[in-house]
């Protein structure tokens, strides 16, 4: 059963209004594993893994067709708790979204909509842990109390993955993460995606390729909706099946 | 002449006449402000505001319409506030964005134009005569509720629009249900917002003559009101009558500019209320 996929996108189509978005998706993400998304602007990057979570739920006239499978069962449908399916698959956005709270309060939040806060001390306990996965505690541990607006773009990426770890998620799914943060910044958040992967599964959405062909282990090539080529990394960038897939790796187009 | 010295002579002439319309606008203000303060601080005393009229208005104190204007701003603030934030956040956060959602929205804009003495005749048919609530406090101060409703669901709904939709997204991808998100993660930061639009449109309200004059207000009452089913005496239209309607208007003047500057100071503590809640809600969480 190892090899189950923790995530399995089948024939998956996504429609704005009229306008098809994706086309017959077949991905798999596997347990423990990274999955990268890359592909040119608009090739649907973004609108697949935010079917992963039913993000895509808040966002009026789309619709979705084909199935999501998670540990084998599907979350698409009326009949899914969609609020506790995005408790174990946690988000993180393109653009660092830290709440104008405390640090603290920042990470407690999940927790405490959740009613997973607890004691007091259970909840300094998490908020620690949360933060030192994330590899922010060092940094922040002396100020808790302060506003996370008052840390840096990095910070507060971190941060926010923070908060999504506290709440306990299966799967992470990051958005763009590094897209709005600088060189150094995102060094770390790929460190971090490399040392997250031994306990979660991650599913990444780059339109930067060395970033993909650095953290991930299998990685996807959507264009306009399609999915043009799926493997392992190692073979998308060395040795890929499809011309276009070549073209895009080597910056002939995107 | 060069086409850069042309180009700064333009910007300060623009600048120029913004200068002039901002002055434009103060003077006015200004003007109207020492003028009533001139002729309305001499009748200022803490008998004035303590005590009841005396012979046909023409002595003693306006406390039965400072009381009066007090609790009909009271009821129209329990009207119009909690109903007016509820109505915004679920055409915000909730109603579908569509036509019938747009007409709705439309509506109420149109609705906030309507002229008040509209409001006035139409509370008099609905809560006076149909609700059988005769004429009274409560009367007057749904009137009123009715008439700011249209002021306090735009403000509440434009405050929810400048919190930014990471926040909704945020709390959702964390397991929030939708209501969770919006009470815990929204409606804090759009409070200060929502405060503000909502008292500057009780301060307008707390002002109005029409509204009332039908459904509510009296010209002089031997007593004060007991209970919300009393008639009341008003700030604004104890105004109307001492400036004109009283059997001696030349006699009654200061008194008259007297409750002028008693009003404009009641709007204003509002509004000053307003400004003071809003900025230790903002101190709380850090603007974003």
């Amino acid at each position: 059963m190892s090899d189950q996929p923790k995530i399995e996108a089948k024939n998956l189509d996504f429609y704005y209004g009229a306008k098809q978005a994706l086309k017959s998706l077949n991905i798999a993400c596997h347990p423990r594993k990274v999955t990268a998304i890359i592909g040119p602007s608009g090739c649907g990057k973004s609108t697949f893994i935010r079917t992963l979570n039913r993000m895509n739920d808040v966002v009026a006239g789309t619709r979705v067709a084909g199935d999501i499978l998670v540990d084998g069962s599907s979350i698409l449908g009326p009949k899914i708790d969609v609020v506790e399916l995005r408790k174990r698959i946690g988000m993180v956005f393109q653009k660092p979204n830290p709440f104008p709270k405390s640090i603290f309060d920042n990470i407690a939040y999940g927790l405490r909509i959740n009613g997973m806060a607890g004691s007091r001390e259970h909840l300094e306990e998490v908020v620690e842990k949360s933060l030192v996965e994330a590899a922010l505690w060092d940094e922040v541990k002396d100020r808790l109390k302060d506003n996370a607006f008052a840390l840096s773009g990095g910070q507060q990426q971190r941060l926010c993955i923070a908060r999504a770890l506290a709440v306990e998620p299966e799967v992470i799914l990051f958005d763009e993460p590094c897209s709005a943060i600088d060189p150094i910044a995102t060094a770390k958040i790929e460190d971090l995606i490399e040392r997250l992967k031994s306990t979660y599964t991650v599913v990444i959405v780059t339109h930067n390729m060395q970033q993909a062909a650095r953290v991930s282990d299998y990685t996807a090539f959507l264009m306009l909706g399609e999915l043009i080529e799926f493997d392992e990394t190692k073979k998308i960038f060395t040795a890929p099946s499809q011309k276009m897939t070549e073209d895009y790796i080597t910056g002939r187009f995107g | 002449m060069t086409s850069s010295s042309t180009k700064k002579i333009r910007q300060a002439l623009g600048f120029l006449f913004l200068r002039l319309c901002l002055a434009l606008v103060l003077a006015a203000v200004a003007l109207f402000l020492a003028d009533i303060i001139s002729r309305g601080s001499s009748s200022l005393s803490w008998e004035f505001i303590s005590q009841k009229p005396r012979r046909g208005m023409t002595e003693g104190g306006i406390f039965p319409a400072i009381f009066g204007t007090f609790l009909v701003t009271a009821v129209t603030a329990l009207l119009a506030v909690p109903v007016g934030i509820c109505a915004a956040i679920y055409l915000n956060e909730y109603a579908k964005k569509n036509r019938l959602t747009r007409l709705i929205r439309l509506s109420i804009r149109n609705l906030s134009g309507v002229p008040s003495i509209v409001y006035g005749l139409f509370g008099v048919i609905l809560f006076v005569n149909m609700m059988k609530f005769g004429t009274s406090i409560l009367s007057a101060g749904l009137t009123l509720g009715l008439m700011t409703l249209p002021w306090t669901i735009t403000a509440s709904e434009e405050a929810l629009k400048t919190v930014p939709n990471s926040f909704r997204e945020g709390a959702l991808a964390l397991g929030a249900t939708k209501w969770q998100a919006i009470r815990t993660n929204v409606l804090p930061y759009a409070l200060p917002g929502m405060l503000t639009g909502t008292v500057l449109g009780l301060a307008r309200a707390a002002g109005e003559t029409a509204p009332i004059m039908f459904t509510g207000a009296a010209f002089a009452l031997p007593f004060l009101p007991k209970s919300l089913g009393d008639q009341f005496m008003a700030l604004p239209y104890h105004l109307y009558i001492m400036a004109t309607q009283h059997h001696d208007i030349a006699k009654v003047r200061p008194l008259a500019y007297g409750t002028a500057l008693v009003l404009i100071i009641f709007v204003l503590g509002l509004n000053l209320g307003a400004v003071i809640l809003r900025y230790r809600l903002r101190r709380r969480h850090k603007r974003f």
